[in-house]
Formats: structure tokens, sequence, C-alpha cells
């Protein structure tokens, strides 16, 4: 393996630790076998082969990987809930849904390096007991799924997939599903709905956790995009040398996608933890536009809580206890939750005070009520009704009043519904409205009634008609 | 309905892809398929996945009725998918749709949530909002048909739609 060169002006950061994003933007590369296979592809898959599928589980486990879908769940553990007993058939899933607003990570690996993913998926399966595994993709990737079915054409022909691969007992089939434009199919009992052919409804745990009761009532592992990719370099470097890039209990690398008002938006791979919320932004995106400056920022996707610039934050417990500004938090899963936030999707927007924040969670009220599945009242109507509220200050017919209906209707949705979309709704409602109500205030006094102080107002108003 | 060998061919082998007693499966990659020959799914071709899957046609058409990737309509030659959602906002996306509807000559003006595509006059471009489609560090980002592309400010809009005809 020779160290890789990039392609001109998308060089890694030098703050970056390129693992999973190894062959994103490099020089000479494509998406053939014959180039992952020269740069030592499928190596890992030969030495999972002569590894017990148990021992991947263990491996997985010391490394101390965490989901990077959103929920941030170690996998190994996840992988161990499949009942011991078990005799149906085991299914994985690889969940390329990638439709969390400020997300855009799998993308790249899917387009530009989808080996990868087939040899993390190929060495899961080994490990879990599955024969035959999907790659869910979103509807609005239609290259990437040609480019993944050529991918594992090519990889079946070269016996690492299919029957007896590599000439010894495991079997493999990877096949392809590509969904149809609805956000909740990322939600994992809804995307299994979704590929039984139904509508994507998620369904209600317990009982119906996947690891025990999935894909036609089997046993199924459904995990990330990236979250598979690691898989891959666990089992090449070992779970313990995994578990020391990073920080403790948020081990190893992950990929955050920053969008929004800064100079050099972008993807960057990083060790977790051990980067500042500051970091990123300043060295690593180039900062916030001239003359600008940082109001907020949503760190983990459209539905984690944002977080105020000029807020104090306090992290640790105990003697390391201690108090923070923004721009000191170090990007992991824990301490973005300590700051009541979480690190989600890794997707970071980044929002400076150019920006009124009534408009910004009216675009993202929108979102969610475009997307509610429709099944649990407090989530079809809640989310309706948080969007049209907001639709109505920002078209200038806001009353004084709703401040307080919006907080108590978002108020009334998280933790009343079937899935986690209702948290993810009412997540953004909640904290906007309780860190910004001087920008909400502006819509609802009566000095500013009938005027449209935003780009989207006229949109606003027209959709309150119909 | 009539559908081509070789689209029956495909059919058959997305039904291959899944259990034998589960070949409801295969409902969202046959419609798909469908869509992409005729444009939209019709009640024939609703029909048509219901016999092929062997299930009942309400199992298929509640799937085009929730899917917005799934349509009843025909849209234009070349459907036009602009992303609506906050980073893209932030970039400038409305000014990139307006700017669209310009160009193609589309009136958006009746567009609902039931019937979110507006299409141009000619019925050459079609045109809808969609939801954040994953690239949001390069917005405003749309899609022509499969095609994918990034920073499409307002200025470039007319150069990028000359590339159709
Ligand atoms: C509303 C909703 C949307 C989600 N969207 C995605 C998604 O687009 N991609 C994804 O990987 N996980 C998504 N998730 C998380 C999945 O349910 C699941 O936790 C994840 O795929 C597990 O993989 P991991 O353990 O590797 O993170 C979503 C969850 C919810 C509640
Ligand atoms: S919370 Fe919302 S998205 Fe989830 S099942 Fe209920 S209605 Fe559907
Ligand atoms: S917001 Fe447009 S691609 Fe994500």
């Amino acid at each position: 393996m020779t160290a890789p060169k990039y392609i001109k002006g998308k060089e890694p950061h030098k703050s970056e630790y390129r693992m999973v994003f190894r062959n994103v933007d490099r020089r000479g590369w494509d998406v053939s076998i014959k180039s992952y296979i020269a740069d030592g592809g499928y190596k890992d898959l030969k030495k999972a082969l002569k590894m017990k599928p148990q021992e991947i589980t263990d491996e997985v486990k010391t490394s101390g990987l965490r989901g990077r879908g959103g929920a941030g769940f170690p996998t190994g553990i996840k992988w161990g809930f499949i009942p011991p007993d078990n005799k149906k058939p085991v299914y994985l899933i690889c969940n390329c849904d990638e439709s969390e607003p400020g997300t855009f990570k799998d993308r790249y690996i899917v387009h530009q390096d989808p080996h990868q993913l087939i040899e993390g998926m190929l060495i899961s399966c080994y490990a879990v007991g599955a024969k035959v595994a999907y790659i869910y993709i979103r509807e609005e990737f239609p290259e990437g799924a040609k480019i993944l079915e050529n991918a594992i054409e090519e990889a079946r022909n070269k016996n690492f997939l299919g029957k007896k691969i590599l000439g010894g007992k495991f079997n493999c089939e990877i096949f392809v599903h590509r969904g149809a434009g609805a956000y909740i199919c990322g939600e994992e009992t809804g995307l299994i709905e979704s590929l039984e052919g139904k509508r994507p409804y998620p369904r209600i745990k317990p009982p119906y956790f996947p690891a025990a009761l999935g894909l036609y009532m089997c046993p199924t592992i459904v995990n990330n995009v990236e979250s598979l990719c690691h898989v891959k370099h666990i089992i090449a470097m070992g779970g313990q040398k995994y578990a020391n890039i990073g920080t403790p209990r948020n081990t190893g690398t992950r990929i955050l996608c920053v969008s929004g008002d800064v100079v050099k938006p972008g993807y960057f791979e990083v060790e977790v933890g051990k980067i500042t919320m500051g970091e990123l932004i300043n060295d690593i995106c180039g900062g916030l536009r001239k003359g600008r400056k940082l109001r907020g920022v949503i760190p983990g996707g459209s539905s984690a809580k944002v977080l105020r610039a000029d807020e104090k934050y306090t992290i640790g417990t105990g003697e390391s206890e201690r108090t923070i500004g923004i721009n000191d938090i170090p990007m992991d899963f824990d301490t973005l939750a300590a700051c009541g936030s979480m690190a989600g999707s890794g997707g970071v927007i980044v929002i400076d005070d150019s920006r009124d924040m009534a408009w910004i969670l009216n675009n993202i009220n929108t979102f969610y009520a475009h997307e509610s599945c429709g099944q649990c009242t407090p989530c079809r109507e809640g989310s309706l009704w948080m969007k049209k509220i907001t639709d109505r200050m920002v078209s200038g017919a806001g009353v004084p009043s709703d401040l307080k209906t919006l907080t108590s209707v978002g108020d009334n949705i998280a933790g009343r519904t079937i899935c986690a979309f209702g948290e993810a709704c009412a997540w953004p409602t909640q904290s906007f409205v309780a860190k910004f109500p001087e920008d909400f205030k502006k819509h609802t006094s009566r000095r500013n009634a009938g005027k449209q102080l935003n780009p989207e107002s006229k949109v606003a108003a027209a959709s309150l008609k119909s | 309905m009539e559908v081509s060998g070789e689209l029956n061919k495909q059919a058959n082998e997305y039904i291959s892809h899944y259990p034998k007693d589960q070949k409801r499966s295969a409902s969202l990659p046959l419609l798909h398929l469908l869509q992409k020959e005729h444009g939209y799914i019709d009640e024939e071709g609703v029909n048509w996945v219901a016999e092929k899957l062997d299930i009942e046609p309400i199992n298929v058409l509640e799937l085009v009725t929730f899917y917005p990737g799934l349509r009843q309509a025909a849209p234009g030659k070349y459907h036009i998918r602009v992303c609506r959602t906050l980073s893209c906002a932030m970039a400038g996306c409305y000014d990139t749709m307006e700017k669209f509807c310009e160009v193609a000559g589309i009136d958006r003006s009746k567009v609902t949530h039931h019937n979110p595509i507006a299409v141009s006059e000619d019925g050459k471009f079609s045109i809808e909002f969609a939801e954040c489609l994953a690239s949001c560090g390069t917005g405003p980002v749309c899609l022509i048909g499969d095609d994918f592309y990034e920073s499409v400010k307002a200025d470039n809009v007319a150069e990028l739609i000359e590339k159709y005809d």
C-alpha cells in the first residue's frame, strides 16, 4: 500500500486522519476492482475468513466502534443481540439511505470506493452469519446504485462473493435495493418494511428489535455505510489498535460533514473527540465569511438540538467537570450529548449572524412535515402544526402566543411516538425557540405584522393558502 | 399490459433477489423499472406489478401514493429536482428554483403537496423541490433526470438547461 496522493485542490486537511475516506478524491483512483486490489483490497476479507465469526465480533467489541448512522450504538454489542439459539436465516442490511439533512458522507464512499463497502459488508456478514445482504440505497443516488451493482458483479467474478467464497465454506450474496425518496426509510424498521415491499411504517420496539425480529421476522443487523467500512479497518489493524485512535469510549475516526455559513464547507475524517468545534469551523473550514459572527451550530444533522454560540456548556463529571464555550467542545458522542445535543450523523450545519432563526426553523419544520410517515397522531399532526406556525411567523402573520404554542406542540410529540422521528422533528423546534426567542419575537410583535422579512416568506405565505 | 421482453427479464432478475416466498419485496424495483420506461405509473402498471408479485393491486398503489419518488402523472421529458432543504436554502436554492422556472417556462403557482410537479407548456421540462439530496456542502444541488449537479446558483441555470434538448 502506497501513501495516496490527492486531486489538486481536494487534498485532505492536515488535521484529518483518513482511513474510511482514504481513497476519496485520490489521484489516479477509480471505482474498479483493479484499483482496489492493487491497493491491497480484499486482503482483510481473506484475513477475516481465517478467523472464527465470534472472534471478529469480539474484535469489533474491543474496538469500541459506535454506529455512525445517528444513534451511536456500539456495533459489536448490536451484533451480539442475535438470539444464540436462532435457527432462522440472518440478514445484514447496509443503511445507505443517507437522508438526514446536513449529512453527506456515505455518498462519497458509494461513488468513489464501493469495494471498501462491499469488503466491510462481507466481513460483517461472515461475523453475524448472514448469507444474504441488502444495500438499501436512496433513490436519489441513481449513479451510486449502478456503481454498486457493477462492483458487486466484479467481486462475484473474483469469487469474493457468491458460493464458496475464496474456496472456503462461506456463501454470501449482496443485492442493491433502491428506495423511492422517503426519509423515513432511513429509520431501520421503516427501512425493513420498505424492503419487504410495504409502506415504510416503522415498527414498534419492543418487540421488533431488528437483531431479533427484523427482515421477514428474521434476525437482521442494520448498519450504516460508514460503520460497515470501519469493520474492515478494525480487522486490518485489530480491535485494540483501533481503540487507540480517537478518545476513550469515542474511538476511531469519523467523517464530519460541514455545511452552511463557513468559507470552506466539506467532509473531513478526523479522530473522534480529538478536534474541537472551534478547530473544525475556524481551522479546517476556514472560518466564517468576512465580517460575520457565529450564531449557532446544529452539530449532528438537522434533528440535533441547536447550540447557541454565546452559551456556556458544562461537561465532564466530578473532578473533570468544567465549563466551556462552543468553540472548545470536543467533537465526540458523549460531549455533544452532555452539551444537550448529539453527534448524530456527523452533519454539522453552521449558522452565522446574517440568518433569521425563525426562517431556519421554518425550513427544518417543512422537511419534517413532509417526511412524517403519518402513523402516529402526535407526529403526523404536530410536525405539520409546527410548520404551519413557523410559516405564519415567517410570512408576517405571527401572533405573540405562537412561541408558547410551538414549544407546547414540540413537547407533546417527543416521547409519544412509535419511532425516533418524533424526537427528530420536535428537537429543532424545542431548541430553536428556547435558545433564540428574540428572533421569534421579532416575527410575532405587532410592529412587524404583515412584514415579510425573509426570502422564504412568499413561499411560506403561499403554502398557508394551499 | 404489454411490457418489453427486456423489461420482463429484468423484472424476473429483481424478483430472484428475494426469498421465493417474499416476492413482494420486489415491488419498488419493479415500479422503478416501469417508471423508467413509461415516465410514470398508471393503473395498468400497478396491475402488472401486482400480478407479477401475486399481491393485490392496492398493495402496489399504496406504495405509489406514499413515495415521493413514484409518480402518477407524466413529468416533462427532463425532470428537474432542486434540493429545498436547509443547507441548500442557505446557499440560495429558492433563487435557483425561480430561475429554472423562468428559463424553462414553468409555472409553479398550482403546485400543492399532493401535486408537487409542475411541467412546462411544451412538455420538455418538469420541476419539483426535493428534500436534502445528501450533498449539503456543495449546495444548491439538483438532479436533472439521473444527472447530478452541484453549486447550481441562479446565474448558471440558463447554461445548464441548454445541455438538454
Ligand atoms: C428518522 C430516522 C432517520 C434515520 N435515517 C438514517 C439514515 O439515513 N442513515 C442511517 O444510516 N441511519 C439512519 N437512521 C438510524 C437508523 O435507524 C439505524 O440506527 C442505523 O442505520 C444503525 O446503523 P449504525 O448502528 O451503524 O449507526 C435514522 C433514524 C431515524 C429515527
Ligand atoms: S414518529 Fe412519525 S415517522 Fe415515526 S412512526 Fe410515528 S408518524 Fe411515523
Ligand atoms: S440540504 Fe441540499 S443536499 Fe442537503
